[in-house]
């Protein structure tokens, strides 16, 4: 005969007390998720038109009744945003690329130790030390605020994404693959660019896509940077707009024309991120598994 | 035979490079050092571009209040003490929830949801912080001032300084807190999620077959077993709260030069004085006491983050992929 034992009523009911809270607190965690990109979306989409995507900064024009009219677009941002993150991209693509083929093609030694760890260190670091090391390197050098100077700042912050997920990708290439091309007696180092490369492709492009979206939204290394400008420009040695930084500025100012070319802002950037993490997530679906 | 024992050093190199092997190494070496030296270079630079106020002040300025870069009288007592409780607020908040959200991930969630719901959580990493800051400021912050901070301030405020008012604003460290608080969940959601799936079935099978429930399962055999490493996770999400620069610079009202008693009134954090006061610094000693902050809030997050790799790699016994920290 089974007999309870005789806490077990009690047992019970902390089981399900403290499962019941697990799944509370996952709900929990999803509101803010969810109220954050409502908002984003309802308040953003109004900003959305042609002015948006074709115009500069207009100054603010205090119309009849104190009604504050036309406040432009953002295509400065737009503009300074892919010049600042696509030099970005150039510079960290080759050293990330090349220091996880080392990571990942040469057998294990204490450099690769140091090499993680380092890669660690740099995508914990806060962004804004890495914003203060440019600055100090750069604009305090040239006595100028560049877009420059942010390319760098990004290229440091996106190394270690590029590095972590090369590696990852790399050491996922079947080692027959590499026995296959070493016995048909290619070097070393033409089976990894033209065989390892090529299988783990669609990986790395997925690092770098996560990497550049990391980089676009990324804010307070911009501020010590590229500081901002109110016109297109297309000059890397000076002050540039960036699609973040217009959404800090425009947040808090008087003037709600501005404030919503912020929430427009927000939506842009809201939208790469957001796809390009769904994109990597489908592109990646198999492997997680 | 002979002729081997005789090869000049330029034929001994033309022979060690001949594949071109040795060649792809030292390019592919460099680039690993280049990451190495990146880190020293955040140093060093931090290091010597802080020498005027290090020689200035000392240590002493950490522990001073008081900010004022035309006087030149700087303390960054307040940055300290914003960072501090701000991050502590977040610990507080988010640790719980996310071990309970870890937990329910890797142990209790259904098999179809789970990667679903992990997914969704982790969007809360990828959203960008001046986007949280946005929101904070245009919805968090006048909900928050309404419901909660006013009627606290009037009610339990008039005999607990901790929560007096004037709520004037509402922007403070209690909300740069909670916004914090948001953005480390998932940091420390993922890695409960990873180091506990880590933990050998063995150890949940035993428990259950002596008769445990399943709550009982995850606190006797799962939790102990993975400790270090949810240990390890708050810590990384601690140091991402203490480095946060934008969210925390929009909510937490910049108030520079003195300590609010009130955890509504306003203040600054470490990271949030350099990036609101450098790119407008107005004299070199200026400039110096602000990079001299970073290194010491760079040294700060090392310390923590070390540490809780250390504890996370124990735990999992080789480093965790893919954990976006």
């Amino acid at each position: 005969m089974i007999t309870q034992a005789p806490n077990y009523s009690r047992r019970k009911w902390a089981d399900r007390f403290m499962r019941g809270l697990t799944v509370g607190a996952t709900t929990l965690a999803l509101i803010p998720l969810f109220l954050i990109l409502g908002y984003v979306v309802l308040r953003g989409a109004s900003a959305l038109n042609l002015a948006f995507f074709t115009q500069a900064y207009e100054p603010p024009v205090v119309g009849a009744g104190g009604a504050i009219g036309n406040a432009g677009g953002v295509l400065h941002g737009i503009v300074g945003s892919l010049l600042i993150v696509g030099l970005a991209l150039l510079m960290a693509l080759p050293i990330g690329i090349l220091a996880a083929i080392f990571l990942a093609e040469y057998p294990a030694n204490s450099v690769a130790t140091a090499v993680r760890f380092c890669t660690d260190v740099l995508s914990a670091a806060p962004s804004i030390i890495v914003g203060v090391v440019a600055y100090v390197l750069i604009v305090q050098r040239t006595h100028q605020f560049s877009a420059l100077a942010g390319s760098v700042a990004l290229t440091v912050l996106i190394i270690p994404v590029i590095v972590r997920t090369t590696e990852e990708m790399l050491k996922l290439v079947p080692s027959t693959m590499r026995e296959a091309a070493i016995a048909l007696g290619a070097p070393k180092w033409w089976v990894t660019l033209t065989v390892v490369i090529p299988t783990a492709l669609s990986g790395i492009i997925t690092g770098v896509l996560l990497a550049f979206a990391r980089a676009t939204g990324e804010t307070a290394p911009l501020l010590l940077t590229v500081l901002g400008n109110n016109n297109v420009s297309f000059k890397l040695l000076e002050p540039m707009a960036a699609l973040p930084l217009l959404t800090y500025k425009y947040t808090d100012t008087p003037f709600p024309a501005q404030n919503t070319l912020a929430w427009g802002s927000a939506l842009v950037l809201t939208i790469l991120v957001l796809s390009v993490n769904i994109l990597v997530r489908w592109a990646t679906r198999n492997r997680m598994k | 035979m002979a002729q081997a024992e005789h090869l000049s050093p330029w034929q001994t190199l033309q022979r060690r490079t001949k594949h071109g092997d040795s060649l792809f190494w030292l390019v592919t070496l460099f680039f690993a050092l280049l990451v190495i030296a990146l880190v020293f270079a955040v140093g060093y630079v931090t290091w010597a571009g802080s020498s005027e106020a290090r020689a200035r002040f000392g240590i002493s300025f950490l522990f001073q209040t008081g900010w004022d870069p035309n006087a030149q009288n700087f303390g960054a007592l307040p940055a300290i003490y914003g960072t501090v409780v701000s991050s502590g607020i977040a610990l507080l908040l988010a640790g719980p929830l996310g071990v309970l959200i870890g937990i329910f991930l890797a142990e209790l969630c259904p098999m179809r949801l789970r990667s679903s719901l992990s997914f969704l959580i982790e969007l809360l990493a990828a959203i960008p912080s001046v986007i949280y800051g946005m929101w904070g400021i245009f919805v968090f912050v006048p909900f928050f001032r309404s419901a909660v901070a006013s009627p606290i301030a009037k009610s339990i405020g008039k005999s607990v300084p901790l929560f007096s008012g004037p709520v004037a604003t509402g922007r403070g460290v209690l909300v740069a807190g909670i916004i914090l608080a948001i953005m480390m969940l998932p940091t420390i959601a993922a890695i409960t999620r990873d180091v506990i799936a880590v933990v050998p079935n063995h150890q949940r099978e035993a428990i259950l077959a002596l008769g445990a429930t399943r709550w009982e399962m995850i606190r006797k055999a799962v939790l102990p077993y993975a400790q270090a490493g949810i240990i390890g996770g708050l810590m990384l999400g601690l140091g991402r709260a203490l480095g946060e620069t934008m969210a925390a610079l929009m909510v937490i009202g910049s108030i520079k030069d003195k300590i609010s008693s009130s955890l509504f009134g306003g203040g600054i954090t470490a990271a949030s004085l350099v990036a609101s006061e450098l790119p407008n610094a107005n004299n070199s000693l200026h400039e110096a006491t602000l990079i001299l902050i970073a290194l010491v809030l760079f040294g700060i997050t090392l310390v923590v983050n070390a540490l809780a790799r250390l504890l996370v790699w124990r735990t999992s016994r080789g480093p965790v992929g893919n954990i976006r920290a």
